[in-house]
């Protein structure tokens, strides 16, 4: 059994994930814990297919928040980048506000957010983009000042234009930064939604998988509490493994963060 | 008649220059934004078809002169012309250079031949002549088969023909080098020595190359500058007494043994001659 065999990598996990499953089951039952307390994962799969249709409903609307923060972070935050390493002047003026829209809890912010923009879809989006661009903001803004000095020169030497250099050295070099930035952006901006979720605590056409969770707990309804929380798991990594994928694609041949290792 | 009037013997060397000197320097000296002295005021004159070799110390300034040549760094005083007039004029045809780095410099994301063909296409080649002369670029260096490789798939000896070719694409006349092989084992660094000379020859270059190999210096140079160091300084210029088509056969001769212990004289007199670190 070697650790690097594919087949060992793909599977290895799924057994240890059955495992604790088929524990918790055991272990649930064995001890008559009611399922107000801490249901089982059969009491979660029911209520997920039985639930199924309004859990649907949730799931898009934070998916639609998260994909809207998600794409904003990264044409905002992309640009914002680039004026930044247009001049150290306003790089130092600004990147402080930057850190400070990051740093600043999004649950203390998000009240404000939301009284001040009637549109929950908007305010929900509001909120998960203020958590989600810093990365593609410092990333970028890292990936296109490290630029290969030797390289430079070349292209300076050559007389190349500012653009010519910004297409054909900076974005390329700052591609594998950018990328890296997207992949903690995109996490963030599911975390962003679901947060802001929670503290605006909308129902109706907007709920979304946080409200369930709300609304469960009030209903003391644990196993659809459990199904939403799976439902955003799930998500977190379907939206990392894309990432993974989109690095690797555009990555693969030449960074060595993403060549598959020759052995 | 400037001569008559100069008395130092200075400016004079640099002044009776023939009329078809690629590069001319005329009291050029290089003080850094710090305050060091890179150099002293310099005289040099770069004919056709000359192999330069630029050797000495570190702290010599070497390197810095290479890079005024190729107009990486401005000079604080004097005059550096490029076949009589100013940078402006480089670039055209027969005025052509190109600068190989200590470094291959590729672009990592880019293939070889993509790598080879940027020159061309930042001086705006049109693209139906690009893929014939990126083909005999790498064909100059037996990298054919390896167009469609990425830089990192290829051995460092590779990456250096690679970077070769690229300064060979734009067909330059004169190619400025800073310690290209440095980097490389002796086995790889003789068979590059041994490209250079044919390639010297079949393109008709003019050559200035910094080396820290005494023995790369007298099997490749038609003449040898030895620099000194603190502050940077011409020490001594060596003519290499043999014919500039060399094989392996010079490497090994008696001929080459007593140039490299000449030169290897010259080299501890300039080291002796170099003075203490500066601290600015």
């Amino acid at each position: 059994m070697k650790a690097d065999d594919p087949i060992v990598r793909g599977a290895a996990p799924v057994i240890v994930g059955v495992l604790v499953l088929a524990l918790w089951e055991i272990g649930c039952r064995a001890g008559h814990v009611p399922s107000y307390l801490f249901p089982t994962p059969s009491e979660i799969a029911t209520s997920l297919a039985t639930q199924w249709p309004v859990l649907l409903h949730a799931l898009w609307s934070t998916l639609l928040v998260t994909i809207e923060a998600f794409v904003i972070s990264t044409v905002v935050g992309t640009l914002i980048a680039f004026v930044f390493v247009q001049s150290k002047l306003i790089e130092v003026s600004f990147f402080p506000y930057a850190v400070l829209a990051q740093v600043t809890p999004i649950v203390a912010v998000a009240p404000l957010i939301i009284l001040l923009v009637k549109n929950t879809e908007i305010s929900l989006t509001i909120c998960a983009t203020v958590i989600a661009i810093f990365p593609v903001i410092s990333n970028t803004t890292i990936g296109l000042r490290s630029v290969d000095p030797g390289l430079l020169s070349y292209f300076r030497m050559n007389k190349a234009s500012r653009l010519e250099i910004l297409l054909r050295l900076r974005i390329p070099s700052a591609l594998p930064y950018f990328l890296a930035g997207l992949r903690v952006s995109s996490g963030l901006a599911l975390i962003g939604a679901v947060v802001a979720e929670f503290v605006a605590g909308t129902g109706g056409r907007s709920a979304g998988l946080a409200y369930q969770i709300l609304q469960a707990g009030f209903q003391l309804d644990i196993p659809l509490m459990f199904a939403a929380l799976l439902l955003i798991a799930v998500t977190g990594v379907i939206l990392y493994l894309l990432m993974v994928a989109l690095t690797r694609a555009l990555l693969g041949n030449w960074h060595e963060s993403a060549i598959a290792e020759e052995r | 008649m400037i001569e008559a009037q100069d008395v130092s013997g200075h400016a004079s060397v640099a002044l009776t220059q023939p009329a078809d000197a690629v590069v001319t320097l005329e009291r050029v000296d290089k003080v850094f934004a710090n305050g060091m002295r890179g150099l002293d005021p310099i005289d040099l004159t770069i004919r056709p078809r000359e192999f330069v070799s630029l050797i000495g110390p570190s702290g010599c300034g070497k390197s810095t002169l290479l890079k005024l040549i190729a107009n990486l760094i401005q000079p604080t005083g004097g005059t550096i012309r490029w076949w009589g007039g100013d940078f402006n004029g480089v670039g055209s045809a027969g005025r052509r250079l190109a600068f190989v780095f200590q470094d291959p410099t590729l672009m990592p994301w880019a293939r070889v031949g993509a790598n080879v063909r940027l020159p061309l296409e930042l001086a705006g080649t049109p693209a139906s002549q690009t893929g014939s002369r990126v083909a005999a670029a790498l064909a100059h260096v037996g990298l054919t088969k390896y167009e469609q490789h990425f830089p990192r798939q290829l051995s460092g000896g590779m990456r250096m023909r690679a970077s070769i070719a690229r300064a060979l694409v734009t067909d330059p006349d004169v190619l400025l080098m800073d310690e290209p092989f440095g980097a490389l084992d002796e086995f790889t660094r003789n068979k590059l020595d041994d490209d250079l000379v044919r390639l010297s020859a079949e393109r008709h270059l003019t050559t200035v190359f910094v080396t820290h190999s005494l023995y790369e210096a007298v099997f490749l140079s038609t003449r040898i500058v030895v620099m000194a160091a603190h502050p940077g300084r011409i020490f001594h210029e060596f003519i290499v007494d043999e014919p500039p088509a060399r094989t392996d056969e010079f490497r090994t001769s008696d001929r080459f043994a007593r140039q490299c212990r000449e030169l290897s004289a010259i080299l501890t007199e300039a080291a002796h001659a170099s003075g203490n670190e500066e601290t600015p």
